[in-house]
């Protein structure tokens, strides 16, 4: 295993109505009668990805998140999802078992996987690689290091997509950061916490 | 690169609550799968790999009292407890716990037999964690049906990187109603008990299960199995259908071939996901094929145990070391005639044969694939 020197890209932060990219915002819901956040924030971003109207809302953050994280860039098909959250998928589960005592319908059921928002972002982005969905209480950037540096020392990925996309009852918490050789900022899991605890003014 | 080792196991299941009593059933043809009533079923019941509720806790009740653990919980600390009597050496200040799961406590919701948090899979971790006392968090995976063989991963990644020496892999799961209507609204439960590779497969059994087993940088006095590659690999394709052609699995097989540094021809078993689903097992074969394993002897461990989710693949892969180490091949129950497209070598009888590396393989939902490579004895 070599070791090579890290660097976090890029950042996005989806949270309270608003998305920012590196700590800037570039999107906040006007308030108004339109109150779809997810939506919005879709048109906003012109993903023109239909498929999206069809997903759950973990898999909706997701989408929107990378898309902002990644852009128009192309990412190395190597690149790592490894995610994590402390609701796993509750909020889609809620929904299925609300619709036990009627008709259960197969795709509400299939988002019932917190790992199913990783397989939308290989999709979108043919990322035939490494996919691992941690479950925690609370945000561990030791994990989230830890984990991503082995799969890049090893070969295993070029580039990694790491975070925390969470979601319970509208309440939402996006935070990703693309992990790649190239980069601005050190990447250690003092600084995945210190981004991740970043708050908006 | 040096493989790690995996040490002692324990399965609670339908069939048993030891490894033993499993492997004993399994060498009988005797299966799991038994009718149970289901309110989604209401007519015919379906065939699935139930846990007795007052057997297990009866078992239990040596250990803590029944009333203040879930039934999984139950299942999984039974599991690690069993791990841990083979090793009372261990120290839990070092020792990592890795926990694979898919639907955790699910059974929880609409319950009011617990605070409405002891279904998060979070909480499932403290109440493990704490039961022992392991020093460290618990490290959580839940990655659909891959779930528990990634975890075996994950433990080797991260012993290999130094963080830890030694670490036990748990896994658990429940056949819930939550997941029986998800499935069932899918129509992908069988009628009947799964037949796995047959030409007349028609979907799924589900089943219950706990299994656990301690992974180790260093070998054990005698009866080594290593895990000496593993990869895992999404289709990109679908998330709730497999790739027509096989990519991931195809690309976890190769990675994990060439990082354990053997090739197809030296592959003696293959314990491969089989759920008996059209699509699901039909896709194996291809992937097979296209890895230079259709000679393999292979077989699917559901007609035992129906699937088990995110403990499958664990559970799978420690029936896989007890082949290896007893030189024995399992049938792959339930088998009738060939029912894939291509040709691969289904296991029909029971048979002793040596054997020394050995491919265990998983695919899920969300495009998910993952294969490990197993090897006896002891690198010099």
């Amino acid at each position: 295993m070599t070791s090579k020197s890290l660097m976090i890209k890029s950042y996005v932060h989806i949270r309270n109505n608003k998305i920012f990219r590196n700590g800037k915002e570039i999107f906040a819901l006007e308030s108004g009668l339109e109150t779809d956040f997810l939506k919005q924030a879709y048109k906003k971003l012109k993903l023109n990805y239909p498929k999206f109207h069809k997903m759950d809302g973990l898999s909706k953050l997701g989408i929107l998140a990378t898309a902002v994280l990644i852009g128009e860039e192309t990412v190395d098909p190597t690149t790592a999802l490894v995610v994590s959250n402390s609701n796993s998928s509750l909020d889609t589960d809620l929904k299925h078992f609300e619709s036990m005592k009627n008709i259960v319908s197969p795709a509400i059921f299939v988002y019932t996987l917190p790992n199913i928002v990783m397989g939308e972002i290989s999709i979108k982005y043919k990322l035939q690689s490494e996919n691992t969905f941690f479950i925690s209480n609370d945000f561990n950037g030791h994990l989230l290091k830890d984990y991503s540096e082995i799969l890049m020392n090893s070969a295993r990925a070029a580039a990694v997509v790491s975070g925390w996309i969470d979601l319970k009852n509208e309440e939402y918490d996006v935070f990703l950061c693309l992990i790649d050789e190239k980069g601005n900022i050190p990447f250690s899991a003092e600084k995945l916490e210190q981004l991740y605890r970043f708050e908006n003014e | 690169m040096k493989g790690i080792y995996l040490l002692d196991d324990a399965i609670i299941s339908p069939l048993g609550f030891t490894t033993e009593e499993n492997l004993q059933a399994v060498r009988n043809e005797r299966t799991g799968l038994t009718n149970h009533k289901n309110t989604f079923f209401p007519a015919e019941g379906f065939y699935a790999g139930i846990i007795d509720k007052s057997k297990l806790a009866s078992a239990f009740k040596k250990l803590a009292d029944p009333a203040g653990f879930t039934k999984l919980e139950q299942m999984i600390i039974l599991a690690v407890h069993n791990v841990l009597r083979q090793h009372p050496e261990t120290d839990l200040g070092s020792t990592g716990l890795i926990i694979s799961t898919t639907k955790g406590n699910i059974d929880l919701l609409g319950s009011n037999s617990f605070p409405e948090e002891r279904v998060l899979l979070g909480e499932l971790g403290k109440v493990i964690r704490d039961f022992f006392g392991f020093a460290q968090d618990p490290i959580i995976v839940s990655n659909a049906c891959i779930s528990g063989g990634l975890a075996l991963a994950i433990a080797k990644r991260f012993i290999e990187a130094g963080k830890f020496t030694q670490a036990i892999v748990v896994g658990g799961d429940l056949v819930s109603d939550f997941v029986v209507s998800g499935f069932q609204s899918f129509q992908a439960i069988s009628p009947a008990p799964c037949k796995p590779f047959s030409k007349n497969r028609d979907g799924i059994s589900l089943g219950e299960a706990a299994a656990a087993i301690m992974l180790s940088k260093d070998p054990a006095n005698t009866n080594n199995i290593q895990l000496i590659g593993e990869a895992s690999a999404n289709d990109a394709n679908h998330i709730s259908g497999p790739s027509r052609t096989g990519e991931g699995l195809f690309k976890s097989i190769r990675a994990a071939l060439l990082q354990a540094d053997v090739s197809a021809n030296d592959i003696d078993y293959i314990s491969a996901h089989g759920t008996a689903t059209l699509f699901n097992d039909e896709m194996e074969a291809i992937a097979f094929t296209r890895s230079g394993l259709q000679q393999v002897p292979t077989n699917s461990f559901k007609g035992w145990y129906g699937h088990t989710l995110g403990a499958s693949a664990l559970l799978e892969t420690i029936l896989t070391k007890h082949s290896l180490l007893n030189n024995e091949l399992f049938s792959s129950l339930n088998f009738d005639e060939l029912g894939t497209s291509e040709k691969i070598n289904i296991i029909k009888k029971p048979e002793k044969k040596k054997l020394t590396y050995a491919l265990k393989t998983a695919s899920g939902f969300g495009g998910c694939n993952l294969a490990l490579i197993l090897k006896k004895g002891v690198d010099d």
